[in-house]
């Protein structure tokens, strides 16, 4: 959707704000690291997967986007789904007390397994011989000029615009359609690289140029 | 207990016209709270799980981590080789590798080139080597701005660059997470790794600034 988390491009936010590296909190306030951590401990139960955690996020009316802070946005995007999935009732949201009578679970992640999701030698992998790439490095790319309504990874800037592919980065879920229920779609991944004045015109530096990680279904031959 | 505001994280069509009457969240922490104990009760999260979380990302998970790789880099030749064409198994000799950070390509800064990383569509950031982003790396006028004025962004920063360097942007659309292998300072030839991994900073593994010979930091 061309939502207004789409931001690559635009004008108008300033300079951007920096907090001494040394000194600035991981988070700014209680709730913000309860907010990450529930989140994070809700993940394992399943309920929802990272791309249409992303796309509630986007859903949010723009306004009330550019006014909530980022975690802030987390807690909005968690309360929805919990409701959404059938994992709470709104009833339960606004008293804060389970209803009488309802399930009682044993919680999916552990204390004892902490570690072990923050931090492993786990590589995933991205190699499924069966799935062919469509590109090879060093081919010419356009990005198609598409407006989905439902979530994407392809920023509107640099849509309809022609790139090199600089690697293959194997397969990957397709966001578009893992999102909303259709599904991973797997397909290649790849680092196209565009030119700053392709995407920004000739008043851009000839030496700058951005790299887009970019699935199949959004390049066609140039 | 009765949740000002609670109405404003409703689903579906209602969430719109919710949201215009949300009062300004001044009490989020208490929203929060009340999740918290509701999630609890109904087994859906152990709180210990939760204080674990904070205290890992606190103080276990940060840059210190991506420092070590990058020391590593400059130290030893095979592993830096070992780095640029395969970042997962490499970090995953420290073991740096979990949520946010199984995909990740390192990216070598030069006198010629500069690697910057942005993710312009949310805040996609590599935790296992960099902790959580700082509050810069999320904010609208980074996420917006990086890829049309990366120039003009590092020039906050304090770094100027000839007009002859190449910048490349990295804007993390997928699921690869980007650490960016700083140039080795001026003036280091005798520090051993942990030295050099002192000297690395956060920002410079975002290729948001360079890194200073230790001798002009003294200065």
């Amino acid at each position: 959707m061309n939502g207004i988390h789409d931001m690559g491009g635009m004008h108008g936010f300033g300079r951007v704000p920096q907090d001494p590296e040394a000194t600035e909190p991981v988070f700014h306030e209680v709730w913000e690291g309860r907010v990450y951590a529930i989140t994070r401990a809700l993940g394992p139960w399943r309920k929802w997967n990272i791309d249409t955690g992303r796309y509630f996020i986007e859903m949010l009316p723009p306004a009330e986007y550019l006014r909530m802070s980022y975690y802030e946005k987390w807690f909005t995007r968690m309360v929805t789904l919990l409701i959404k999935t059938g994992t709470v009732t709104r009833e339960e949201v606004e008293s804060g007390r389970a209803a009488a009578g309802s399930e009682r679970l044993t919680p999916a992640l552990t204390p004892e397994m902490v570690p072990a999701v923050a931090l492993n030698r786990n590589i995933p992998s991205s190699y499924e011989p069966g799935i062919v790439p469509k590109f090879r490095a060093g081919e010419r790319v356009r990005a198609l000029n598409i407006q989905p309504l439902g979530h994407t990874r392809l920023p509107r800037y640099a849509r309809g615009k022609m790139g090199v592919i600089d690697r293959d980065h194997g397969v990957h879920n397709f966001p578009d359609t893992n999102a909303d229920g259709r599904g991973p779609k797997r397909q290649h991944v790849y680092a196209v690289r565009f030119s700053a004045r392709e995407l920004w015109g000739p008043e851009a530096s000839a030496h700058d140029f951005v790299y887009l990680d970019l699935w199949d279904d959004y390049l066609e031959r140039a | 207990m009765s949740v000002t505001g609670a109405e404003s994280a409703s689903g579906g069509e209602a969430q719109q016209a919710d949201h215009q009457h949300q009062t300004v969240p001044s009490d989020i922490s208490l929203r929060v709270k009340s999740l918290e104990s509701l999630l609890v009760e109904k087994g859906l999260v152990d709180p210990a799980a939760l204080d674990a979380l904070v205290d890992t990302y606190e103080h276990k998970v940060g840059p210190r981590n991506g420092a070590r790789v990058v020391a590593r880099a400059w130290t030893d030749a095979a592993y830096k080789a070992r780095l640029l064409a395969d970042a997962s198994t490499a970090i995953a000799e420290f073991g740096f590798l979990g949520v946010q950070g199984e995909h990740m390509v390192a990216l070598e800064n030069t006198p010629k080139i500069q690697n910057v990383v942005v993710c312009t569509l949310c805040s996609c950031y590599p935790w296992p080597v960099l902790g959580l982003p700082p509050a810069w790396y999320k904010s609208n006028a980074y996420r917006s701005r990086a890829v049309i004025d990366p120039r003009g962004v590092l020039q906050e920063f304090g770094l100027e660059l000839a007009a002859d360097v190449e910048v490349r942007v990295w804007d993390s659309t997928a699921e690869l997470r980007y650490l960016v292998i700083p140039e080795r300072p001026a003036g280091t030839e005798d520090l051993d790794e942990a030295a050099l991994a002192a000297l690395v900073t956060r920002n410079s593994m975002i290729g948001v600034e360079n890194l200073a010979s230790p001798k002009q930091v003294a200065k």
